[in-house]
């Protein structure tokens, strides 16, 4: 007989919730080489960026400073993204059987991956942010500034990692999962994460325009050069609550669906 | 009687036009061993996601501990413990890692969590694998653990399914003395298998099942016995083979080896046969308790 226990001061939805959660995390830990990539991949097209092309390119400023925003949010993309193949490694193992036959809540298991994919970003976009400055990028925002401009990428990385989720749902197994990290990587190249869309041909620059990396990135931008940020920020964070409801309610809904 | 803590009357379920339950009936005792062996393709693990809550039947009805499993679906996963065909661990966690977090998640008191986990570790001899990652254990130390974590709770009634499937000889053996000692704690099980030694050695019940029908039900040396008495097998020189009905007693067998030498025919071996679960899956259904292709097929749609 399951021996009968006091529920916890927060309940026993907490209770899982954050036992599940450590689970998450444990596994980022046990993955370094995952988070290593998430940092090794975007550091590299930083070099490749301000090293190679930057000479060629006119921004107006010093590019490296105008690249390193959008690597933060390849960055926060790249590792949401990685949040797939955790979910398709539950979802096809036999592991997701034993968390829906207990006696708890088993959406929390997906609750637990996100929260774990919060962490490792924090990490990853620390890690970048510290070698940007190595490079020589030298921004100029306050106190405040920082908090909204890292509030922004969190906020990012938690819509993003939804997104992630309902397709690692979906997948037929971490494999396939993996190539939703790979389209993710190239949405920030047709906005105005690496170049000012003005360069691109008239079509790009419709593509660009909509795409939800540039207000992202024109914000985080103004946000950490101390420029005005206007009213992009409204378009940023709309952008972010829309991908957030969008994944949060199809990850819970395919989530019922595929048992 | 003692009520039972397995009910399924009638059981029906289909993915479109394929039928892979076609009204299935069981039991299982409290404190007993029901086998459900059948090949594959036959509904076996159909029947255990049912009766776990995982699954909803089209029709029929199941009670687990009491409670039905569509309605009270909470209240039986209480109750139960599922370890499947594919070991339910977490690869990237320790031995140690997987029992505590699984026993938080089982609702143990905190100082149980430690506990219970080092005490299943200790019994199913996974204490100094226990501090290793999952992804470096084999097979059999998998389903090992994978049975522990399933025990945490202490449930009432555990179904394993197709528990060895996998496994060498020797990690089949070593699983089939942890389910003997789940078993002689007075745990209920519902186990199935398409081996018909495994169904033998663990149950104290066997239901056949074929095509999402039970097609027998009874000990198993009730369903032996159903399919004719024990033989005098002989291997002849030739590669013929030929078997004598024997009642197995000495003089019987004296008896029939004496006529043999008589005959002066060429014996390369020979040995007195019972009946074995082939002989019975061969005499219910006209064929042996090999799986087709097409069975295959069904069990991987399901």
């Amino acid at each position: 007989m399951t021996t009968i226990t006091t529920p916890p001061a927060l309940g026993w939805g907490a209770h899982d919730t954050a036992a599940l959660i450590w689970r998450s995390v444990r596994r980022s830990v046990r993955q370094l080489d995952t988070i290593l990539l998430a940092v090794m991949l975007p550091v590299m097209l930083l070099l490749l960026f301000v090293y190679v092309f930057g000479g060629a390119l006119d921004t107006g400023m010093d590019y490296v400073d105008f690249v390193v925003p959008g690597i933060i949010l390849l960055t926060a993309g790249y590792g949401s993204a990685n949040t797939a193949v955790d979910v398709a490694t539950d979802m096809t193992g036999g592991i997701i059987d034993r968390f829906r036959s207990l006696p708890i809540r088993p959406t929390g298991v997906l609750t637990g991956h996100v929260v774990a994919s919060m962490v490792r970003n924090a990490v990853s976009t620390a890690l970048v942010i510290g070698i940007a400055f190595v490079i020589g990028f030298s921004p100029s925002a306050s106190a405040l500034d920082w908090v909204a401009a890292l509030g922004l990428i969190a906020l990012f990385v938690l819509a993003l990692t939804w997104i992630a989720v309902a397709i690692g749902v979906v997948a037929s197994g971490p494999e396939a999962a993996s190539g939703f990290t790979f389209i993710i990587l190239f949405i920030p190249y047709v906005s105005s994460a690496f170049v000012p869309p003005d360069s691109m041909p008239s079509v790009l620059q419709n593509i660009a325009t909509y795409n939800p990396i540039t207000p992202l990135a024109d914000t985080v931008r103004g946000l950490l050069l101390g420029q005005p940020v206007g009213d992009t920020w409204q378009a940023a964070v709309l952008w972010c609550v829309g991908i957030f409801l969008v994944g949060r309610v199809a990850a819970g809904l395919l989530f019922r669906r595929s048992r | 009687m003692t009520a039972p803590v397995v009910v399924a009357r009638g059981l029906r379920k289909s993915y479109g036009d394929l039928t892979v339950l076609d009204g299935v009936d069981l039991d299982v005792a409290p404190g007993g061993v029901l086998a459900l062996l059948g090949p594959n393709g036959a509904g076996k693990t159909t029947t255990v996601r049912i009766l776990a809550t995982l699954l909803k039947p089209d029709a029929g009805t199941a009670h687990v501990a009491g409670k039905d499993v569509v309605t009270q679906a909470a209240d039986v996963r209480a109750s139960i413990s599922l370890t499947g065909q594919f070991a339910a661990v977490d690869e990237l966690l320790t031995g140690v890692e997987n029992m505590r977090l699984m026993a938080r998640l089982a609702h143990l008191g905190s100082r149980e969590v430690r506990t219970r986990s080092d005490e299943l570790l200790e019994l199913f001899d996974l204490t100094d694998a226990g501090r290793r990652v999952v992804k470096t254990y084999s097979g059999g130390m998998r389903r090992r653990l994978d049975l522990a974590v399933g025990l945490l709770g202490r449930p009432q009634v555990v179904f394993l399914d197709e528990p060895t499937t996998g496994l060498d000889p020797r990690s089949r053996n070593a699983l089939w003395d942890v389910i003997r000692d789940v078993v002689a704690e007075g745990t209920t099980v519902l186990l199935t298998t398409q081996y018909l030694e495994e169904a033998d050695q663990l149950a104290d019940r066997i239901a056949v099942i074929d095509h999402g029908r039970m097609i027998a039900d009874g000990t198993a040396t009730q369903l032996k016995r159903a399919v004719g008495s024990a033989h005098v097998q002989l291997v002849l020189r030739d590669g013929e083979t030929e078997r004598i009905a024997t009642d197995g007693t000495v003089p019987d067998v004296r008896r029939i080896l004496a006529d043999v030498e008589r005959r002066g025919v060429a014996v390369d071996t020979w040995e007195v046969r019972s009946p074995t679960l082939d002989d019975v899956f061969l005499t219910l259904t006209g064929r042996p308790a090999e799986p087709t292709e097409e069975l295959v097929l069904a069990t991987q749609e399901s």
